[in-house]
């Protein structure tokens, strides 16, 4: 875990009183939107469909329990006892009084949280693996690097006001469980002759122009890391569009310069920056190492799981995961019940959720990229405890990465900007595979829904993803096919013309149906596909 | 007809024109006719309404109803928690969006 030092408290302590007294002159009339807008955004806080949302960071998505008890208690005494995880392994308040959001960012900075960077042209919160220091198949722990990035992005002077957001991955392993190539900058950890360095992905995204990010430098040594970054920055800030907010991404940016001269300007920015010493010191690596040790696993654990019972034994297999030390396991918690809001959990299962990472995975537990909660240390003894907790409190759902594990954006019943609701579609499209065995026979099938064009539901990387549309004043959904955001990173195709929110249902049935009837050798959804292309898939949605 | 709406300056509340105040009731909008944009900038100097806007809107035996659905949830509530919605006792309150 990581910790804040003096410097991070009294900056994020100082911000708050900042935000205080910019909340009260606007209360007080001292202020115009105009003036308090961009100043309540560089705090988290939006304006939605029905009331101030609050996006607070989680850090690479990892967080102890007391932060996830705090955020039980803001849901509790602030919103309406709950909270939504997002895509961004952060979490968002819905329903927050401009009056109280002062309060919630002093109460959040209690437990060393915030939420600033949550919004504006800047460097947004690193995602990560929320595997990390726990996968069989990593190289090392991505968040130490993580964490340094964290440190290296808040409040960065010249990096504050770029010409648009900018979304950064970190993964260490060759099983990429965080989209990192559809990010503004990815990074994989990778080792070279027992030297640890990184794989350098620049210019991917969703949103209307989805780009898949090109490699732009094979290994970048560990200690060079900040520097190879802040010339990529430095050379998107420079020629990045600024006149033009859906051509300003950095993805745009390598796109139209090409991959080969964007690179080129990077290395030649690289080699100035290297002159410069900003890289981090020895000891500041090692500091932070050290906040991310593994915790003290106890040795000569046993193995064997009693699987009696089969509701135990079907969470088991879809639920829990190998884990690198013997006698432990990582434990998935679905927060996507059948017919449930994809990422949403009441102040009660988050307070239950913070207890189990208290009493049985260290204190700690990750927020993952699709919405869902990670306990990472769990001793296989444990299991069925924690089974029976999660079941009471309708968290044991065995979906993970089923058709029913989706992610979706909360749409037009939350966001201001969206064009059609994301929410109900998810909802009838788990209602419709409800049963499990169903589910378990269609095998891994991610399923990904916008309610807008922005992407936030990361419908592109959909084996089956759907877009929400405004068909003058209607909503209308487009199905696209093909999409992948792990390591077989791929975008979706559109199959067709759009849906409306019933025939839309039908039309990822009769997906599956297509792929049951094609399907060889227990190839995934996504394998099926590629092989055999759109065309029959096509041809049975629309006869 | 043209109704006048925004959000509440403290509470983020969506909020509509009843012609001397403001009202969480979509049904006690009133039209402004061409008036809207004046009333609104009166308004938003006011400061206590957030980015005040016209929306077209019909009235019908029931109410008011906004053209768009976007305005439709708004007057609502989400429609996905009936339970957090204005009408949160009205299960059929959702088909009222749609």
């Amino acid at each position: 875990m990581y910790r804040y030092d003096q410097y991070d408290q009294a900056m994020v302590d100082a911000r708050v009183a900042e935000f205080r007294d910019q909340t009260q002159r606007r209360l007080d009339g001292q202020l115009s939107e105009e003036q308090f807008r961009p100043l309540r955004l560089m705090n988290g806080l939006y304006l939605q469909l029905h009331a101030y949302m609050l996006r607070v960071a989680v850090p690479y998505g990892t967080l102890s329990g007391r932060q996830m008890r705090m955020l039980a208690h803001i849901a509790r005494k602030y919103d309406r006892d709950y909270g939504h995880f997002t895509t961004r392994q952060n979490i968002q308040f819905n329903w927050i009084k401009l009056s109280d959001a002062p309060d919630i960012l002093a109460e959040l900075a209690t437990v060393e949280m915030h939420a600033i960077q949550t919004s504006g042209n800047c460097i947004r919160n690193i995602s990560s693996d929320q595997y990390a220091g726990v996968s069989v198949d990593e190289v090392t722990d991505p968040r130490p690097l993580a964490e340094l990035l964290r440190q290296w992005s808040s409040f960065h002077p010249e990096f504050t006001y770029l010409p648009r957001k900018f979304k950064i991955a970190v993964i260490a392993s060759p099983t990429d469980r965080s989209a990192m190539r559809l990010h503004d900058i990815g990074l994989e950890l990778v080792e070279r002759d027992g030297v640890v360095g990184a794989r350098v992905f620049a210019g991917g995204g969703m949103g209307r122009t989805p780009m898949i990010a090109p490699e732009i430098r094979d290994f970048v040594p560990f200690g060079e890391i900040v520097s190879y970054l802040e010339a990529c920055l430095r050379v998107y800030n420079r020629h990045g569009r600024r006149d033009n907010k859906y051509k300003a991404r950095i993805k745009i940016l390598v796109h139209e310069m090409g991959r080969d001269e964007y690179r080129r300007q990077v290395e030649e920015e690289f080699a100035h920056m290297k002159t410069l010493g900003l890289d981090p010191p020895l000891a500041e690596l090692e500091r932070i190492a050290a906040q991310f040790a593994p915790p003290p696993y106890e040795a000569g654990l046993a193995d064997e799981i009693d699987l009696s019972d089969r509701d135990f034994a079907q969470w088991m297999e879809t639920q829990v995961k190998p884990h690198k030390v013997p006698g432990y396991a990582i434990v998935n918690i679905s927060l996507k019940p059948i017919g449930g809001i994809p990422g949403d959990a009441s102040s009660a299962q988050i307070d239950l959720i913070a207890d189990l990472a208290e009493r049985y995975s260290f204190d700690e537990l990750r927020v993952t990229h699709a919405q869902n909660i990670v306990l990472a240390h769990v001793k296989k003894a444990d299991l069925h405890a924690i089974w029976r907790a999660l079941e009471a409190a309708d968290l044991a759902t065995p979906n993970l990465d089923l058709i029913s594990d989706i992610i979706a954006c909360p749409g037009l019943d939350y966001c201001s900007l969206a064009n059609a609701r994301s929410i109900p579609v998810a909802q009838k499209i788990a209602q419709r595979f409800a049963d499990i065995d169903r589910q378990k026979e269609l095998g891994e099938l991610k399923l990904k829904i916008s309610g807008c064009i922005n992407a936030c539901g990361h419908h592109h990387a959909g084996n089956i993803g759907i877009l929400g549309v405004d068909r003058k004043g209607v909503e209308n959904f487009q199905l696209l096919l093909g999409g992948s955001g792990a390591e077989d990173v791929a975008l979706g195709q559109i199959v067709g013309p759009g849906f409306d929110e019933n025939g839309v249902v039908d039309a990822v049935e009769k997906a599956t149906d297509v792929y049951l009837a094609h399907r060889i050798d227990g190839e995934r959804f996504v394998d099926t596909f590629r092989r055999i292309g759109m065309a029959p898939f096509k041809e049975a949605i629309y006869a | 007809m043209n109704i006048l709406t925004g959000n509440d300056l403290a509470t983020g509340d969506v909020i509509w024109w009843t012609g001397e105040d403001w009202s969480l009731h979509v049904d006690d909008a009133v039209d402004v006719g061409d008036k809207g944009e004046e009333i609104a900038q009166a308004q938003a100097a006011a400061r206590n309404v957030v980015v005040p806007y016209v929306i077209e809107a019909e009235r019908d035996g029931t109410g008011i109803r906004p053209a768009h659905i976007k305005e439709r949830i708004r007057a609502l509530g989400p429609t996905v928690r009936l339970d957090l919605s204005l009408k949160p006792a009205d299960p059929s309150a959702g088909n009222w969006v749609i």
